[in-house]
């Protein structure tokens, strides 16, 4: 393989732009080009994450953002596949949901938060109802799009080979769509963040987001860069798991597998 | 074993009626060849007889021991091997067993390839597959709806070689479409030809197996060609 003996092509290589940037940002705030006031050294967002890791701050906050983000995941991801397995294998129910559904697709799910603060205040249900509302319609499409397209001469051979409706659906139909359903799974967790972030920011009394709002009141703006990355750290994690998912699930795609 | 039989069978999509006046009857265990031009409705046929379309007119009819439907396998032009599942789980669809499975895939001669997935396989061992899983589930019926027509000449020889082979072991009710003359003669006790949905000509094959590309082969070649390309 040629392309691999190019001095460019290892795993190091692409580590080498974010590296010199963080050594530049420091560099410019430990000069004062960039006050500190402005923006945070590195080093500084370093040193409040290991303050607050030292008094557990940080930790519980994080805990309670993953827990709330894991629970609204399931519940709208569930309601999602759900409804996408209805609507993709039974043409009557695609046919008396499916338009509904699209339709209310088209609202920005953010665009609900008054509604919801009047509804549920700004507790624990508020946040999931919207992580979960955000999360439902990418898996829901996936799925009903990737059942949709399922290689129709798959499915006849397998009726002609005898295989009942059953067996027909968990040997062709599902396996079949999952590669669709693991990428709406990946783009669900993105807006999983997204829609939490909104949330904790506009009332919460703990979270990575009232974490940051708290901290801009006192104007700390280590704490405020801090929380920034770790929303960055935790959806770079969740996509990282759900690749790895991907590669041991779709192993039998060339595409996935490097042998 | 069963046999086939089709009596004034037709076939209409809306206006356009594909087949037509179709009656013939094909003993079981022997092995006849649908020839004809693409477009002639020769694969439509096998579908009919596949139950995967309705006839428009006339009946067809499985006549065999006991009462029961024969088990039908079709081999497809493309070899629809399941990607995601490995060569032995893939023969396994429909099989009677595991052992059935492997069984089979002994005789196509790919058992070293059990645990491969498809996309790991060459286009020729991948029919080999197919007609492994075919084999698999002990079929009355066998259809071939032209499941050579994509590979090179050399590995087509090998498969008409084993499926040939096999056939003669198991004696299957056989019944292959194809374009190609000399694979219908090679294989089949029986060619039918078939030109705008109805039989043109029906004739027996009589000649020992395996069978030499002699004479009498070039005569029959011959006569089939004719009559497609006159017809």
């Amino acid at each position: 393989m040629k392309r691999n003996s190019k001095w460019y092509n290892n795993e190091i290589f692409p580590w080498v732009l974010p590296i010199v940037i963080i050594v530049l940002w420091q560099i410019l705030g430990q000069y004062k080009i960039i006050t500190s006031t402005l923006l945070p050294t590195p080093v500084e967002v370093v040193q409040a994450g290991i303050r607050l890791f030292n008094t557990g701050e940080l930790q519980e906050h994080v805990l309670i953002s993953t827990q709330r983000a894991l629970i609204g995941f399931v519940i709208g991801g569930l309601v999602g596949f759900i409804f996408g397995l209805l609507n993709g294998t039974i043409l009557f129910v695609e046919k008396m949901v499916d338009t509904t559904i699209q339709m209310v697709r088209t609202i920005p799910h953010l665009a609900l938060i008054p509604l919801v603060v009047l509804w549920f205040g700004i507790d624990e249900t508020a946040k999931i109802f919207l992580v979960a509302v955000g999360v439902m319609f990418p898996i829901y499409i996936n799925t009903f799009n990737g059942i949709k397209n399922v290689d129709g001469k798959l499915i006849e051979m397998g009726s002609v080979y005898g295989l009942s409706r059953w067996k027909l659906f968990t040997n062709i139909i599902l396996p079949g769509s999952l590669p669709a359903i693991l990428v709406g799974i990946r783009y669900a967790l993105g807006v999983m963040w997204i829609s939490l972030i909104v949330a904790e920011t506009i009332g919460a009394d703990s979270g990575i987001g009232f974490m940051a709002t708290s901290a801009r009141e006192f104007m700390q703006m280590d704490i405020v860069v801090l929380t920034i990355v770790l929303y960055a750290i935790l959806g770079k994690l969740s996509d990282f798991v759900a690749k790895v998912f991907e590669r041991r699930l779709l192993k039998w795609n060339p595409a996935f597998n490097n042998k | 074993m069963f046999n086939i039989e089709l009596k004034d069978v037709g076939k209409s999509y809306g206006d356009n009626e594909v087949l037509r006046d179709i009656d013939f009857s094909v003993d079981k265990g022997s092995f006849t060849a649908i020839v004809g031009k693409s477009g002639c409705g020769k694969s439509t046929l096998l579908r009919v007889i596949a139950k995967l379309e309705e006839t428009s007119k006339g009946t067809l009819t499985f006549s065999g021991e006991g009462s029961k439907d024969p088990k039908i396998r079709i081999m497809f032009q493309d070899d629809r091997l399941i990607p995601w599942k490995n060569i032995l789980s893939n023969i396994s669809i429909g099989a009677v067993n595991k052992a059935a499975a492997k069984e089979s895939l002994q005789e196509v001669g790919l058992i070293d390839k059990e645990k491969d997935w498809p996309d790991q396989l060459s286009g020729g061992q991948k029919q080999r597959i197919a007609l492994a899983r075919a084999l698999a589930s002990n079929p009355d019926i066998l259809l071939f709806d032209e499941p050579l027509g994509a590979l090179d000449a050399l590995t087509r020889m090998e498969m008409q070689n084993l499926i040939e082979e096999l056939w003669q072991q198991q004696q299957f009710t056989s019944l292959l479409v194809t374009h190609d003359v000399t694979e219908a003669v090679t294989l089949a006790n029986r060619v039918i030809v078939i030109d705008k949905g109805t039989i043109q000509l029906d004739e027996k094959i009589d000649l020992p197996r395996p069978r030499e590309r002699d004479e009498k082969f070039t005569y029959y070649e011959k006569k089939i060609l004719n009559q497609i390309l006159g017809g």
